[in-house]
């Protein structure tokens, strides 16, 4: 990023929120990070899920944040920073209440993410890492997101949106920018807020894991054939006796060696 | 085709609530682990040995025997991390496993647990799919509830505590030696190898390291026996995997079949290619970072051995296909956009050369290329390729290489010609059918 001065940046933009945390707000973040420190069994494993916790409260990594990691881990501030700056997750500038990513890796790319990308950019006029005036879209460009056979894959605060066009991720934007309720297509039953999501990703349940679909349409292709061809082979093993038909002793799942000679169609 | 399907860890992924404790109890669930209880350590080592299980993670190393490199016990903590941080591009396999069958994870964490000696396990998931972080807590959750957790599992008196620990947005992470360094709460980035992490692993303790899948297929292994596995597959492939489709395929998704498939009879399987009057161009046997294929390689085995004799790696099994309307030019570039991304800097070669690569690749695809481009990536990922310190590094070039070795007309092309002037981009959308037809 370039500064609009003109004068070197080197990678922190400079915030204004140097603030110390109000008394309250302190006293809860501390509770929640000896939270997070017993999970582990050498303290300084809790930095990642403590920057999570800094980001669910200030909706960044803040100065204040990095301060406070510091002090609670025994390490130096340039030393988290260190940690924070390294991985994509973490934000060095106020965040959207939302983060839109758009996958445009190779496949989603070549499948419309490029078009999605292009729209939605346009549409909302920002870039990468830039957020809306109004405070509530930050857009990104992410990288692969496990979902290839989803593809071209949009998501909203980490949640999947499968599938996408650029008019349905325009929507979804517009949906979002107004307030209007939206459904991940697997996920929780809404899009929770980054700050929301944030705490999660510091560990802390918000109670929505059993909301949303166990796996989507593509998921379970494979075991759609594979029943099918299950099917088939009963059919067969019927009309000829004696034939190899048994899953072998004490399982449900299918032997499949020695089986693949059942006649088929 | 005459391979079948063996859904065994997709099983049930279509119950209702697949991924609650209560429905995978209905398919067997913890069986294994009750019996695990019971048995020698050495004996379930032996067991994850004989079944020939590889690493489904992309390297294929043998499970067994990453087990059996664990030093002797010395009184001191042991641990299991298990790399959930898929990230490869691609692979899109443990994500949705994860998401409909967690328990199918832990069960098999707990077994492996208890088979190395090891009384906290993690569970190192990257942080951009939340919905999977929280099934992952919620299932541990009960799992502690139930007894398969916690002190004295089952009365057996052996104890484990599972973490689950939600990275932050970083390729490397996958690398096990960086995750181990993330974990730490570092950097990640790779570590020197040796000491390996069965030696030194977290917090320089004796550490397995084992991809999702791998862990979970160990309770249907234990199960139904080594023998059962080790049928499957090929001779020294031997077992099932999940085989992710993408791309310009009529039925994209999960096909869980014995290795040794071939991408003809997955493609039959998918309902041939999205379009049939296009032609399949490249595609890839396990995610980016493995050699390209093409339509000569529709017969090829999917099998650590045979995909490794026709030039390329097995990897994750994440088979991208790509149809004629794809400029390999473009794809390749946006892959090499990936990796210089997610450098992470340690080593010159990798950090400098995914820079340099990138930067050549964007002018191809621009049709600014000049006359030694072509030998100049090469050159540059020859100067790459076992010379990095990690396999991102070697990764990076492989898309490269095999793309100038089967397309290098079209990098030729990039001298003079747009790529998207060649092979217009809106035609290989998901929409592209809409688009035209309207």
């Amino acid at each position: 990023m370039i500064s609009t001065d003109g004068s070197p940046n080197y990678g922190v933009v400079p915030s204004p929120d140097t603030e110390a945390y109000p008394d309250d707000v302190l006293t809860s973040l501390r509770a929640d990070a000896a939270e997070v420190i017993a999970r582990y069994p050498q303290a300084r494993s809790a930095l990642l899920p403590l920057l999570h916790l800094v980001q669910s409260v200030d909706g960044f990594v803040s100065p204040r944040g990095i301060e406070l990691c510091a002090d609670l881990l025994g390490l130096t501030a340039a030393e988290v920073s260190g940690v924070a700056t390294f991985y994509s997750q973490y934000k060095r500038h106020p965040n959207g209440t939302y983060t839109i990513g758009v996958c445009t890796n190779t496949l989603c790319a070549i499948m419309g993410g490029d078009e999605i990308w292009d729209f939605v950019s346009a549409h909302l006029g920002i870039g990468h890492d830039e957020t809306t005036a109004d405070g509530l879209v930050t857009l990104e460009r992410i990288e692969c997101n496990a979902a290839c056979d989803y593809a071209p894959v949009v998501m909203a605060n980490w949640e999947f949106f499968d599938n996408q066009t650029p008019q349905s991720t325009g929507q979804l934007v517009d949906d979002l920018r107004s307030g209007t309720p939206v459904t991940p297509t697997r996920g929780a039953s809404k899009v929770c807020s980054f700050k929301e999501v944030s705490r999660v990703l510091a560990g802390f349940h918000d109670g929505l894991a059993d909301e949303g679909v166990g796996a989507g349409p593509a998921s379970l292709v494979g075991l759609k054939v594979a029943r099918a061809q299950s099917a088939t082979k009963t059919r067969a093993a019927k009309a000829a006796p004696g034939a190899d038909t048994a899953p072998t002793a004490g399982t449900l799942f299918e032997a499949p060696k020695g089986t693949g000679k059942a006649k088929k169609k | 085709m005459s391979t079948k399907l063996t859904p065994i860890l997709t099983k049930f992924w279509d119950d209702p609530q697949s991924w609650t404790l209560a429905t995978y109890e209905k398919h067997d669930g913890y069986k294994a682990l009750k019996n695990a209880l019971t048995m020698p350590q050495a004996d379930l080592v032996q067991l994850a040995k004989d079944s020939g299980l590889r690493g489904r993670g992309g390297a294929g190393f043998p499970t067994g025997m990453k087990w059996g490199f664990l030093p002797a016990p010395d009184g001191g903590p042991r641990y299991l991390v298990v790399n959930a941080d898929e990230s490869e591009p691609g692979t899109c396999k443990d994500i949705p496993l994860m998401m409909a069958a967690p328990q199918l994870l832990i069960e098999g964490m707990v077994v492996t647990s208890f088979a190395i000696g090891c009384n906290h396990a993690f569970i190192y998931v990257r942080g951009e799919v939340v919905h999977v972080y929280r099934r992952l807590l919620r299932a541990v959750e009960e799992a502690y509830a139930a007894g398969y957790l916690g002190k004295n599992i089952l009365g057996s008196g052996f104890d484990l505590d599972i973490t689950v620990h939600a990275g932050a947005g970083a390729y490397i992470c996958g690398e096990e030696t960086a995750l181990l360094d993330s974990l730490e709460g570092r950097r990640g980035q790779p570590r020197l190898k040796p000491p390996f992490p069965a030696v030194a692993g977290l917090y320089a303790r004796p550490t397995v390291v084992n991809n999702v899948e791998s862990i979970a297929s160990i309770a249907p292994i234990l199960l139904n026996g080594a023998k059962w596995f080790a049928e499957m597959g090929t001779e020294r492939s031997s077992g099932f995997g999940i085989f992710s489709l993408s791309g310009h395929v009529a039925r994209p998704g999960q096909y869980e079949a014995p290795l040794g498939i071939t991408l003809r009879e997955l493609l039959e399987m998918a309902g041939g290619m999205r379009d049939p009057s296009k032609k399949l161009k490249f595609w890839t046997p396990g995610g980016s970072s493995t050699p390209m294929f093409t339509d000569q390689h529709l017969d090829v085995p999917l099998d650590f051995e045979s995909v490794a004799a026709a030039g390329s790696m097995l990897g994750t099994r994440a088979l991208q296909i790509f149809d004629e309307t794809v400029s390999v030019v473009r794809a390749v570039s946006r892959w090499t956009d990936f990796y210089a991304h997610e450098s992470c800097g340690k080593c010159t070669p990798c950090r400098e050369g995914t820079f340099w690569l990138k930067q050549i690749m964007a002018r191809l695809e621009l049709g600014q290329g000049t006359q030694d481009d072509i030998d100049k990536l090469l050159d540059i990922c020859d100067n790459i390729l076992f010379r990095a310190f990690c396999p991102l590094g070697d990764g990076a070039t492989s898309c490269i290489t095999s793309a100038v070795q089967y397309f290098r007309t079209e990098f030729e092309a990039g001298m003079h010609t747009p790529a998207a002037t060649l092979f217009p981009p809106a035609a290989s959308t998901l929409f592209a059918k809409e688009t035209v037809s309207a």
